[in-house]
């Protein structure tokens, strides 16, 4: 099993949750987190004076996929989530060595 | 004279929302969300201490001469000769409400200067000692009647010059005496809700209405005869309604265009800034200036504060929320362009209230009105930058100001409160398991019938 993770644009999570679900992947896990890349952040300025936000809130998604659809899912995702500007984020794929269905106790690829 | 009586009811309970909890809103989105609570919570409490003092003493000492006026010519009127509000009629009750709207409000404004970091116990002492020892001593001198008003007559229609000089510069003060939050100003605090911010902006606007509008003084020969009551009523709260209206307009464009200019950006931060510094602007001259005054006054308002608050971060000085940016700025542009906008055909130039024979440098007048608006001026810089330096020093040496480093660091909220102002939603929020809600989520199926006994047991 492998478990392809997404760190994207906020705004581009629809546009890459609907990708998947035409791909027919069953379940992701999002969270909202923050970093810098090669984007940096911004500067604010509240009454003149300059506040510079370092970390840029991003979108970070988790799939978990058997070995074969990997590769289609990132490739998916980097399609759906790409707008070609500085800061669209970046996708990798992890090897899973267990998996574990809680209510059914199914294991391995049955639990993806 | 009913529908007047009637007027100064809404008035003070307008003047009471720019307090609780417009003030307390329109400061409370600036500090950062760990603080919120605190910051607003020192508007409240300085409404109630200083709202209990006034009816002890305040009203006595300041007003009490002669109950509605105070034209003894001394430096306070006796704190102990109305104590309690004794002798006062019931029918004078509003007017002492009124008032006591005022210095509540003086107290709380000086509270945005000092955000983040004092113990409320100490703010506390501080506002009681601070309005009996410079409000209404100020009050008194200011306002007609007092010692240096019979030295200097000068204008200041509903408090310029007793409210926000007076706030501004112990603000000031305060800030310097109590220090800079830690690790300002190199970290800088971001605002964290500006939306409450310009909730907060609106409201004191609103209730501005009854601030300035509410101030006016019946003079001797309308007082007399019904028909010219009327007229006075009438012409005058026209005029300072207007005039309060248009200069805090212009004060919001003329800040929005400044920092468009400054800094790149016209900011919602900027609006709320550019209305109060409007507002604060035509407070001691919306009685003295006609429609053109009204909108240099906020203009040069809006531009002359949108710059001064920047000085801070050059003099070092952590005005948290520019009180003095705003306020101390704000209301002495305000005071000394009476000065040059000032004009006899205003409603305090018929009623003869200008010192004798001055008018305003652009309508005629001699430099005897700039004189006399900049010795009102100098009296409260002088009397409240220095007693309030002795207090704010005797308390800094006795039970202190600060909450502990840590404390500030992790959220005066929590230290000094016990609360937190926001439910985030994390994992030690309610209804998530880790904390202290019941374990069913509204996502679940419905407990079984013995799961909901347990429950409840």
């Amino acid at each position: 099993m492998k478990q392809v993770t997404a760190i994207v644009k906020p705004f581009k999570l629809d546009d890459v949750k609907v990708a998947l679900e035409v791909l027919g992947i069953q379940g992701l896990t999002v969270a909202e987190v923050q970093g810098f890349g090669r984007q940096k952040g911004h500067t604010e300025v509240y009454r003149g004076a300059e506040y510079t936000v370092d970390l840029v809130p991003k979108v970070r998604i988790d799939v978990l996929v058997s070995d074969g659809d990997a590769d289609k899912v990132v490739d998916s995702i980097v399609e759906a989530a790409r707008t070609g500007k500085i800061g669209d984020g970046k996708v990798w794929v992890t090897t899973v060595d267990t998996l574990v269905r809680v209510r059914t106790g199914e294991r391995g690829a049955d639990a993806v | 004279m009913d529908g007047y009586y009637a007027w100064m009811i809404v008035a003070t309970a307008l003047v009471l929302m720019m307090t609780v909890p417009a003030l307390a809103l329109f400061y409370g989105g600036m500090t950062r969300s760990k603080s919120v609570l605190n910051m607003m919570m020192m508007s409240f409490v300085a409404f109630a201490a200083v709202g209990v003092v006034f009816v002890l003493w305040g009203w006595s000492e300041g007003w009490g001469a002669d109950g509605l006026g105070n034209n003894n010519g001394d430096l306070i009127a006796n704190p102990f000769s109305m104590f309690g509000l004794h002798g006062v009629s019931p029918g004078n009750y509003i007017y002492v409400l009124f008032q006591l709207t005022f210095a509540a409000i003086t107290a709380a404004l000086i509270s945005g200067a000092i955000a983040d970091r004092v113990r409320l116990s100490a703010w506390i002492v501080f506002t009681v000692l601070w309005v009996t020892l410079v409000y209404f001593p100020i009050a008194h001198n200011i306002w007609g009647g007092g010692w240096w008003y019979s030295k200097f007559p000068n204008l200041d229609y509903a408090g310029g010059t007793v409210v926000h000089i007076n706030a501004g510069v112990a603000g000031g003060v305060l800030a310097l005496i109590i220090g800079k939050r830690v690790g300002w100003p190199r970290e800088l605090t971001r605002p964290h809700n500006l939306t409450l911010t310009m909730i907060g902006a609106g409201l004191l606007w609103f209730g501005w209405y009854g601030f300035n509008v509410g101030s006016m003084v019946f003079n001797d020969s309308t007082t007399k005869a019904w028909g010219g009551f009327s007229a006075q009523f009438q012409g005058e709260m026209g005029t300072t309604f207007l005039n309060t209206t248009v200069a805090t307009m212009c004060a919001m464009l003329a800040w929005l265009l400044t920092e468009r200019i400054l800094h790149g950006k016209a900011t919602s931060l900027g609006a709320a800034s550019g209305v109060v510094a409007g507002l604060v602007a035509i407070t001691p001259s919306c009685g003295a200036v006609n429609t053109l005054g009204a909108i240099v006054v906020g203009a040069v308002a809006g531009i002359a504060c949108a710059i001064a608050v920047g000085l801070k971060y050059k003099i070092g000085l952590d005005d948290s929320l520019d009180v003095v940016g705003v306020h101390l700025v704000g209301g002495i542009i305000g005071a000394l362009l009476i000065g040059f906008v000032g004009t006899t055909s205003s409603p305090q130039g018929v009623d003869g209230l200008f010192p004798a024979g001055s008018n305003g440098l652009f309508y005629g007048g001699d430099l005897t009105l700039l004189g006399h608006q900049a010795m009102g001026v100098l009296f409260t810089l002088v009397w409240s930058g220095g007693i309030t330096a002795v207090l704010g020093l005797g308390i800094k040496y006795t039970i202190g100001w600060r909450v502990t480093r840590d404390d500030e660091m992790s959220g005066i909220d929590n230290a000094e409160h016990g609360e937190s102002a926001y439910d985030w939603g994390g994992l030690s929020a309610g209804g998530h398991g880790l904390g202290a809600a019941p374990a069913a989520t509204s996502t679940a199926p419905p407990p079984a019938a013995e799961t909901r006994e347990t429950v409840r047991a």
